[in-house]
């Protein structure tokens, strides 16, 4: 089954800007997908139309049956708690330690106290913070940070990982942690879906990988194929 | 249950959130307390003011005498009819001998003339004394009891008093102005400084929606926060109220420069003021704090 079909999307910015032309583009469900491709090639926005960041002009956008093309702003918050986001800059709330961060996403759907303390505690140790719950985002490290986005992101158990340049602020040896956590999340079901500019984690990862340029898809390596060209 | 659980984590949310934002909340907090207290020295100020008028309008009489061969059971009947007007409050008969007595209380020289007199002699008419309900239709009331038979002139200080009515008039309606205007400069200030607040924190804002938070669970956590503020930015004033009036009421015996000027007793007018301070400070937090918030919401 689909977990994501885009079918002819187009996305054109006010400013006039076509950043994605005619894209068709089917995801597997428990698929690991790089979205590759050089600066202003339209991979970020691929991926905002996803989690309905941006509104694509013209084409269909279906994520786990939801039709994310035609939702209302109102209404985008159903999509958001089936999918988890990784952002480059963490977009963690500095005021709020890491327990409250990664709780805060079960708690706007009324999960019960201890529910949200048991999987919390599983989730932070799953990414490897478990003895960091009470630290504040400011006092941890790059990666440690990036951590707890990825634990605040899969903690409701959703079906789809977007991740847009998870590794950019990090250095090579901690962005290989924060991959071997991406694949954990994976092996255990979760679809993830990465935006990277760092060829030598796609090198490494042997995973299927969509090149972009100029807002089309020039290649779709299936998984274990991609060769660096160089890009 | 589960809506109770969200409105809980709401209230504790909203709660931790003035003292993890502190230097904002105290921005705010100052600004609500800077313009109650004006707001609160306006509405004391302004219901004195009508109080004395309502004292003094309240001393209005109206003076009814009487022909000189009215019988006592007349005079009975009289009192009735004039009680069934409309606009009456109280009718009290005062007969002439009364009035001599009061008259000569009052000075020297009329207890000399007055003693002579006794009391077929005695040359003052009996009267009426009537309070009216509505001062401004004194004149309509005098006029109709002058209608009635036996009575033979009627006083009120006609011209003095629809004098007095038109200033009082003004004046209530300066202060009613002063007051609205203060509170909606309040509101509109008020207002502002939460949406600074606010704005601080669109990336809190920004990062909810991202992990699936629906508008109204954004919404709800800053709507009590701004309630919050509301609080604690009017305890100042309302304590400055409570006890700055009765310590200013106890000071003066009640009185300003001279008996005319009463205060009103500052039991429970302070509470009703007091009160009057919080439902403003909460209304406007609330509603100032959910206008920001909407601001940054996608709708």
């Amino acid at each position: 089954m689909n977990l994501i079909r885009m079918k002819g999307v187009k996305k054109t910015y006010k400013n006039g800007v076509t950043a994605i032309y005619d894209l068709d583009l089917k995801i597997e469900k428990g698929e690991f997908v790089f979205i590759i491709g050089s600066t202003g090639c339209g991979k970020s926005t691929l991926i905002k139309m996803l989690y309905r960041e941006e509104k694509p002009n013209t084409g269909e956008i279906i994520v786990g049956g939801l039709n994310v093309a035609k939702l209302k702003n109102r209404k985008v918050y159903k999509l958001r708690r089936k999918l988890g986001v990784v952002y480059q800059d963490f977009k963690l709330l500095p005021k709020s330690t890491v327990f409250e961060n990664v709780a805060f996403a079960l708690e706007i759907f009324g999960t019960p106290k201890k529910e949200i303390y048991e999987k919390v505690l599983k989730v932070l140790d799953l990414v490897g913070l478990k003895n960091k719950a009470k630290h504040y985002p400011t006092n941890l490290s790059g990666g440690e940070q990036q951590r707890v986005a990825i634990a605040r992101a899969i903690v409701n158990e959703p079906k789809l990982l977007i991740c847009d340049e998870p590794t950019g602020n990090l250095d090579e040896n901690t962005s290989m942690e924060i991959m071997k956590v991406l694949e954990e999340v994976n092996k255990m079901g979760t679809t993830i879906i990465m935006v990277t500019h760092d060829t030598k984690i796609v090198d490494r990862m042997k995973k299927r990988v969509i090149l972009l340029d100029a807002g089309r898809i020039v290649k779709d390596y299936p998984e274990g194929t991609y060769v660096n060209e160089g890009i | 249950m589960k809506a109770f659980r969200i409105l809980g984590r709401d209230i504790r949310d909203s709660f931790k959130s003035v003292f993890r934002n502190f230097s904002l909340s105290l921005a705010s907090i100052t600004c609500i307390t800077i313009t109650l207290l004006v707001v609160s020295i306006s509405v004391i100020l302004s219901l004195n003011v009508d109080n004395i008028a309502t004292l003094i309008e309240k001393d209005v009489t109206i003076v009814a005498f009487l022909e000189k061969d009215v019988e006592e059971v007349d005079i009975k009947l009289l009192q009735r009819e004039i009680e069934r007007l409309d606009n009456i409050d109280t009718v009290v008969f005062q007969s002439k001998e009364d009035t001599k007595n009061e008259m000569m209380e009052a000075s020297e020289d009329f207890k000399n003339v007055m003693q002579d007199y006794t009391e077929d002699e005695n040359p003052l008419q009996d009267s009426f004394k009537v309070k009216v309900i509505d001062i401004e239709l004194i004149g309509e009331t005098a006029n109709q009891i002058k209608e009635l038979d036996g009575v033979d002139v009627v006083k009120y200080g006609e011209g003095m008093v629809e004098q007095l009515v038109q200033v009082f008039k003004v004046v209530r309606n300066i202060c009613i102005f002063i007051v609205v205007t203060l509170i909606v400069v309040t509101a509109f200030l008020i207002s502002n400084t939460i949406k600074i607040t606010i704005y601080s924190r669109r990336k809190e804002i920004e990062i909810m929606r991202l992990v699936g938070a629906s508008n109204l669970n954004i919404k709800i956590p800053f709507v009590f926060e701004g309630l919050f503020l509301g609080i604690l930015g009017s305890i100042i004033p309302m304590l400055v109220t409570v006890y700055g009036y009765t310590a200013i009421y106890e000071q003066s015996g009640g009185i300003l420069f001279s008996n005319i000027i009463e205060l009103v007793e500052p039991m429970p007018f302070v509470l009703w003021v007091s009160l009057i301070l919080l439902v403003i400070g909460m209304v406007v937090g609330m509603f100032g704090s959910l206008l920001a918030v909407r601001k940054h919401l996608k709708i």
